[in-house]
């Protein structure tokens, strides 16, 4: 236990550190966010203008199916494991993750699954098409060969999230230094909780469908057609089943994030701990009641309508009481406005938004407007990029200098979130306008009157993506050439056990549990 | 909690990472093989993943017979499992979930139930909702590619049911639950003989119910025509009953290697928790087979 990690290539192979973990997890999500971005900037720049300029039509399905893809299960998945691999041991005094080995493995999974998903491209009859939802029967009857790769993708995917989650619970379950209750762990342990386990109830769900789908595209059998008395529509209930804790799955990390991040800057503790926990807790219950709301217009009963609505309507309660807890933090605060805070704020400004997006949507008639339109595109875009992946990135900026005991350029890092911000915005916002003047998603082309709103999009895509460089190089930087640090408080704000450590953190922390008061 | 300050964290290992080499072959391979091109990658994956977890547990019980994990990764190891089971209960929740839907709406519906009446008048005239799906919507129409059984699971009737399989089956699992719980009992009290007969007695119903599923899927096949492909009846049939019948070899498997060890002598009374693991999972089965016999065939 006492020495330092292992030579060459067999630290990273044979890791069983949760840093070097969280390390591998971090730059994996990160290469995968290139990579899906890359995907979105060519929809984008196909987009640009109406008409066909750079890719086909088939190749623009591939394209929206795959960013969607890579970027949920690939990117935002990932980064989030890879924080709860650094931090969660580190925030309640564990020596390490408690299954240090299935830790591993859960990493190791990824590169293959996406390998192989990734490379689909390449093959036959293109990349999955049908997008990320992949309904059927187009991602049965109509998909191409290269489906039972993404079927068989999901699967191993799906068996590294559920055995993390596992870890992850068991971590926190067991490995708390004593004296820290349930009730003083920091609310990222709790919402990774909370996360965890709706991993481990939703993924087998995920695995189900995918099953379905395979037995019915090679051994004739007919859960998702009605030739045979099966539904497609099953095929969306299950779907969501899954896809709605899902997007819960994303977003609680990022509010265990920001519940880090903003009492540090604003040098106060969290306003109201415990109803966060709570909250966190309602959100997650709410997540499995109201799947139905995805498909308002697939022709439910009226009944159904109605009560996944009103469902749906009760989960900005919970919400709220969070957005509130945040703004009452800083409330009186002596706020400094570094780079995590930046984007900690940016945060719940941005994530409230695709909150009330969120609002529009659920009220049942009028999502028969909105249904399947660019307006759904801004929505969810404001809650997995201004809301997930700007937590991550404020996450990052926070934590990087415990991991590797050297500070970012702040001025960069302030640079690198104003182009995101505005980027992001300029981006995202006209599809909101785009939306509610008819365009609809996943398509290679619109008519004419959509063209301003989306030329200006696709800039702002543009922008937003190029400023993901600068990131990537601030954070290379750092690492490399930082400036040094030491003190163990990076931040003078900050609270908890993480901060109690040596920075740069050493590679075996916590061997013996501290005691929490 | 005196073993707080020295849980075993292990220094590196090989086995991580074989295991996910092994997954991608099989999910490389399993996509390959349905579509009928080569079946090599997925068995060369089979083996490789039979033999790294093979080393990989014997590394994990040697280091628990050095004593290596404390009280609070054996507390780490009950929480995995049982989690574990808990993400197996989701995933026949997802199949249980599709067997309702259609039974209560969907097949209803095709059959022109509620406000679907033109969905039936339209697309599948003259098709009635019953369940089991004894005509299919396709044939309903003169179609040919999910021809229904002319026989189904469900409770043949009074005179018959002492020739009804699934109740044997029912009898034959319920059994193993009860003698899975009387070898746990015994190991805890160091009876070590009964422990392994009782242990035995469970692996050899466990390969009972296997056979007897053979020969019940046989008949289906062969006289009843019921099949993969006769519709949502023999979908929602086959894929229920099918991934149980996989669940009940995975836990007879385990349970076989619980025998091994446990005639090896590797138990204590107080440190059994590989046996303790493979037991719960078994129960597990057996709970899930209620609910199959049930819903699938009771009810079917």
């Amino acid at each position: 236990m006492a020495h330092g990690p292992a030579k060459g290539i067999r630290r990273w192979l044979f890791a069983t550190n949760h840093k070097d973990i969280g390390t591998m997890y971090l730059w994996f999500s990160f290469t995968m966010f290139l990579l899906g971005g890359f995907f979105a900037m060519v929809v984008r720049a196909e987009l640009f203008e109406p008409g066909m300029q750079i890719v086909r039509p088939e190749f623009f399905n591939q394209m929206t199916t795959m960013h969607g893809l890579i970027m949920v299960f690939g990117a935002i998945m990932p980064v989030f494991v890879g924080l709860a691999n650094w931090m969660i041991p580190m925030m309640i005094g564990a020596p390490d993750m408690a299954l240090p080995r299935m830790n591993n493995l859960s990493f190791w999974i990824l590169p293959f699954g996406f390998t192989l998903l990734a490379s689909t491209l390449f093959m036959e009859g293109g990349a999955p098409n049908f997008g990320w939802t992949f309904y059927a029967p187009l991602s049965t009857t109509y998909a191409p060969p290269t489906v039972n790769f993404f079927i068989f993708g999901i699967h191993i995917i799906g068996a590294s999230s559920i055995m993390g989650s596992i870890n992850i619970i068991a971590t926190i379950l067991n490995l708390r230094a004593p004296g820290m209750t349930l009730m003083k762990m920091p609310l990222f342990a709790w919402t990774w909780l909370i996360t965890a386990f709706l991993l481990i109830a939703v993924m087998p769900v995920l695995a189900g469908a995918v099953t379905m789908m395979l037995m019915d595209i090679n051994f004739g059998t007919s859960f998702f057609d009605a030739a045979g008395g099966g539904d497609p529509v099953l095929f969306q209930h299950i779907f969501w089943f899954f896809g709605h804790p899902e997007v819960y799955i994303i977003i609680i990390p990022a509010f265990g994030v920001i519940s880090a991040i903003i009492p540090t800057f604003s040098r106060k503790p969290l306003f109201g701990y415990s109803s966060m926990v709570y909250a966190t807790a309602a959100i997650a219950f709410l997540s499995f009641i109201v799947w139905a709301h995805h498909m308002f217009t697939v022709g439910m009963p009226i009944a159904g309508e109605l009560y996944f609505m009103y469902a749906t309507l009760l989960i900005a309660v919970p919400t709220g009481v969070k957005v509130f807890n945040w703004v009452s933090t800083m409330f009186r605060g002596a706020i400094t406005f570094e780079t995590p805070m930046l984007f900690a704020i940016a945060f719940v400004v941005l994530f409230t938004l695709g909150g009330f997006t969120g609002v529009m949507l659920a009220i049942a008639p009028a999502d028969i407007q909105y249904h399947d339109s660019y307006f759904v595109v801004a929505h969810f875009h404001y809650v997995m990029v201004a809301g997930a992946l700007f937590s991550s990135t404020a996450a990052v900026y926070y934590w990087l200098p415990k991991w590797c005991g050297r500070m970012y350029n702040e001025t960069m890092g302030k640079v690198h979130f104003w182009v995101s911000f505005i980027g992001f915005n300029i981006t995202f916002f006209p599809q909101h306008f785009l939306g509610l003047a008819g365009m609809p998603r996943r398509y290679a082309d619109y008519s004419l009157q959509f063209a301003d709103w989306n030329m200006v999009s696709s800039i702002g895509a543009f922008i937003y993506g190029a400023s993901q460089l600068l990131f990537l190089y601030n954070v290379i930087a750092t690492i490399v050439a930082g400036r040094k640090v030491s003190d163990p408080k990076i931040w003078e704000g900050a609270e908890g056990l993480e901060w109690t450590l040596p920075t740069p953190a050493p590679y075996h922390t916590f061997s013996t549990p501290p005691a929490v008061k | 909690m005196a073993s707080e300050s020295n849980y075993y964290v292990p220094e590196s290992s090989w086995f991580p990472v074989v295991t996910a080499t092994a997954m991608g072959l099989l999910a490389v391979g399993g996509g390959l093989a349905v579509q009928g091109r080569t079946g090599l990658p997925l068995l060369v994956g089979l083996a490789l993943l039979a033999v790294v977890l093979f080393c990989w547990f014997s590394t994990v019980i040697d280091e628990n017979m050095k004593g290596l994990p404390g009280a609070q990764l054996k507390r780490s190891y009950v929480i995995g499992m049982g989690w574990f089971i808990f993400s197996e209960v989701m995933f026949f929740a997802a199949f249980f979930g599709a067997l309702f839907y259609v039974r209560v709406l969907a097949v209803p519906w095709l059959g022109g139930e509620g406000d679907k009446a033109m969905t039936n008048e339209l697309l599948w005239q003259g098709f009635e909702a019953q369940w089991p799906v004894m005509q299919t919507p396709d044939q309903v129409v003169g179609g040919s590619k999910f021809v229904a059984p002319h026989e189904n699971m469900g409770f043949p009737g009074w005179d018959r049911f002492l020739g009804w399989l699934p109740l044997w089956n029912t009898v034959i699992l319920l059994t193993s639950s009860w003698t899975v719980h009387i070898a746990h009992h015994a190991l805890k009290h160091a009876n070590r003989a009964r422990f392994n007969l009782f242990l035995g007695i469970t692996v050899a119903l466990g390969l009972t119910f296997i056979g007897v599923q053979y020969v019940e899927y046989h008949e289906a096949y062969v006289e009843m025509g019921l099949t993969l492909q006769s519709g949502i009846y023999g979908t929602t049939f086959f894929m229920l009953t099918g991934f149980h019948g996989f669940h009940v070899c995975m836990g007879t498997f385990m349970l076989a290697i619980q025998l091994i060890r446990g005639l090896k002598g590797h138990f204590k009374p107080d440190d059994q928790f590989g046996f303790e693991a493979s037991s719960w999972y078994w129960h597990f089965v057996d709970v899930v087979w209620v609910g199959l016999f049930i819903f699938v065939y009771v009810l079917g």
